[in-house]
């Protein structure tokens, strides 16, 4: 779960890290009296799950009433890398004497926790990871040691963060890496970590990803929950818990395994196609759960065919074709479905299949041959 | 032969009393695999259909001399039920489980090396691994699987290893044996690790690896194959066409340097000498042609 900086913030704040004062707002009023409850200057800022929010126009300084009106009232409704800002975070203007990156993340090839920290931080860390990789200074955690304040220092140190800040940054990050273990986080990342003129160490951003096989152990975190950001097509495979990411072709996809329905998007490409979507049954996938699936890809209006594709492993090849005959009878299919079933049950599938079929529902033996039927009936 | 299981591996079910241990450890019975265990804390002294249940992993090695362990233990529990294994001495340990949390993962991952250094863990969120023939940890179709070998095969995907075996398998191919290592943050075993045992397999004469988009594994698999294997391999990547992933902060995008994807993959596995196919379906025709069948 991606937090929105609001969240993030707060997580932080609760760890002991410093961030400025704040306020969310949904509206124009509530912005205004967020701004007059700090006292200006302030920054009004996009709340949208992305980055880049500075240089699309998501964040205004404002330095009294009016200007947070009007900051506000551009910035809310306002689109970013197709995110639709709801809301904003009002928040005292600080000014960063220097401005630091920090983040914890974890280290796949390495199988340890990454920290990585650079006293050039702000707006163009990436382009620095690029032209100055020195810059950046990198240290692994193993995940059943803490991160010491000795560690901490040494790291600093390293980053040449020097004179009166590098003991409260230090500080912090052991704080960090604390939060980032104690939140079940795969990503805490704080860019800038702003040394302000009176020598505070403040977090003035806060891109938190919480891992969402954890969430049992974390109740609170279904207030951060923003699913109204979300795509509908998105929210509507979530609450039937299927695996959705909109894509923007017209053969819509159902498959059972992340790795399979990868392949199939490869192979509608290869036979000149665009998917609009991938959707993972997952394993063990009854009728119902096609027949969901269906419902989702359905919806989608810039569907033009539907390519099923199912190896059965777990999954019987008979329950999808009860499930696919189910939705046929029940939903009001848009566009044709083309099959390609195999493994487990096939035989049985293809039975059932086969006497349904019409124009709306074809059958193909292999993945390439269906691939290209599925494009044809897109572009018909 | 074959690498990592065999007909004479005693193999244990945590979780064997579950819906999920139960379907899959009586399947995996059927098969020919010697189960000969099980563990659910609380119901030691019952038993599933015969298999006699203990309540702790170290309990049943005692009784049955137990050497690998297969997990079906919910994901709140599963790392925790990991680590019993290796504290109790079991050589293979396989996880089946999904949604494990990845700060539980890694520290099991880390336990296990730091304190259980005899113990191999495969998985979590696998399918298991096969031996045709002779024994099935997991939750692969045995009936898909050809017994007798050449070909050995090694993968990243549930379902895409299903595949590779049915394609194999109808071409009249068989397999010494099939590891699916799982597509989790911290897989205990890598594609490198069966790599190596496939090339010193004396059976196994060529292997099938299918990779995924993210991280730098088949990279690092390919340098592996162009250093140490005489062994014709036969590769697929899935996800030439994929979205870019869920954007991991800036921190992503520092780690990863933009590589992770499915190209620059297929590219260093052709230039360590692997035949990548570009469709699934013709991973078993392709290796008839390696084999020269």
């Amino acid at each position: 779960m991606d937090l929105l900086e609001h969240a993030g913030k707060r997580v932080l704040a609760s760890h002991g890290v410093l961030v400025p004062i704040g306020h969310l707002a949904v509206d124009v009023d509530q912005a205004v009296a967020a701004g007059d409850a700090i006292g200006y200057p302030v920054v009004v800022k996009a709340q949208v799950p992305v980055g880049g929010r500075g240089k699309a126009g998501g964040i205004k300084v404002a330095n009294d009433a009016e200007e947070v009106a009007a900051g506000a009232g551009a910035v809310l409704g306002m689109s970013i890398k197709g995110h639709l800002v709801r809301s904003v975070w009002v928040e005292e203007a600080l000014t960063a004497a220097r401005e630091i990156y920090f983040s914890f993340t974890f280290d796949r090839a390495a199988k340890l926790h990454l920290g990585m920290l650079s006293a050039r931080g702000g707006i163009d860390i990436e382009q620095v990871a690029v032209e100055f990789p020195e810059a950046i200074h990198r240290f692994h955690v193993n995940p059943l040691e803490r991160f010491s304040e000795e560690a901490a220092i040494a790291a600093v140190a390293a980053a040449g963060i020097t004179g009166d800040a590098a003991e409260p940054v230090a500080g912090l990050l052991v704080k960090l890496y604390d939060a980032y273990v104690a939140e079940d986080a795969e990503l805490m990342e704080v860019n800038p970590l702003a040394v302000v003129a009176d020598g505070r160490v403040v977090a003035m951003d806060a891109k938190v990803i919480l891992d969402d096989n954890a969430a049992w152990r974390h109740p609170g975190w279904e207030e951060w929950r923003d699913i109204e950001g979300l795509d509908p097509r998105e929210r509507s495979a979530r609450e039937k818990g299927l695996t959705y990411v909109g894509l923007d072709g017209s053969v819509g996809i159902i498959g059972n395994g992340a790795g399979l329905v990868m392949s199939t998007l490869d192979v509608v490409a290869q036979a000149g196609g665009r998917a609009a979507n991938f959707l993972d049954v997952g394993g063990g996938a009854a009728a119902d759960v096609i027949t969901a699936a269906l419902d989702v890809v359905n919806a989608d209006p810039a569907v033009r065919a539907i390519f099923v594709n199912i190896f059965g492993g777990i999954t019987r090849g008979e329950e999808v074709a009860k499930g696919i005959v189910e939705a046929l009878g029940r939903v009001d299919l848009r566009s044709p479905i083309v099959v390609r079933l195999d493994g487990t049950n096939a035989e049985e599938g293809r039975a059932i299949l086969a006497s349904h079929e019409s124009d709306r529902l074809i059958s193909r033996p292999t993945m390439l041959e269906a691939a290209r039927t599925a494009v044809e009936m897109a572009r018909a | 032969m074959s690498i990592l299981v065999d007909g004479s591996t005693r193999v244990l079910v945590q979780g064997l009393t579950g819906s999920q241990g139960r379907f899959h450890g009586l399947r995996n019975r059927a098969y020919g695999t010697s189960v000969v265990a099980g563990v659910t804390p609380g119901k030691g002294g019952t038993d599933v259909e015969g298999i006699p249940v203990f309540d702790t992993v170290a309990e049943a090695v005692a009784a049955t001399g137990a050497e690998a362990s297969l997990v079906f233990v919910p994901a709140r529990g599963a790392a925790a039920a990991v680590i019993e294994a290796g504290e109790a001495g079991i050589a293979l340990v396989v996880c089946i489980t999904e949604g494990i949390p990845l700060h539980d993962e890694a520290r099991a991952f880390h336990h296990l090396a730091r304190n259980c250094g005899g113990t191999r863990l495969l998985g979590p969120n696998c399918p298991g691994v096969i031996s045709p023939g002779k024994a099935n940890l997991g939750i692969t179709p045995g009936e898909i699987a050809l017994p007798g070998g050449p070909v050995g095969v090694v993968s990243r995907s549930g379902t895409l290893t299903y595949q590779a075996l049915h394609e194999l398998t109808r071409n009249g191919i068989g397999q010494t044996t099939c590891v699916g290592i799982g597509g989790d943050p911290v897989p205990g075993t890598g594609f490198i690790d069966c790599l190596r045992l496939f090339q010193a397999d004396p059976e196994t004469r060529a292997v099938i690896m299918i990779g995924e988009i993210g991280g730098a594994d088949e990279e690092a698999a390919a340098a592996f194959i162009a250093a140490e294997m005489d062994k014709p391999v036969v590769a697929y990547v899935a996800g030439v066409t994929a979205p870019p992933g869920r954007r991991m902060g800036h921190a992503g995008a520092i780690v990863s340097g933009g590589k992770g994807g499915a190209a620059a993959k297929i590219e260093a596995l052709e230039a360590a000498g692997a035949t990548v196919v570009l469709d699934p379906t013709e991973l078993g025709s392709r290796m008839a042609a390696v084999l020269k069948l």
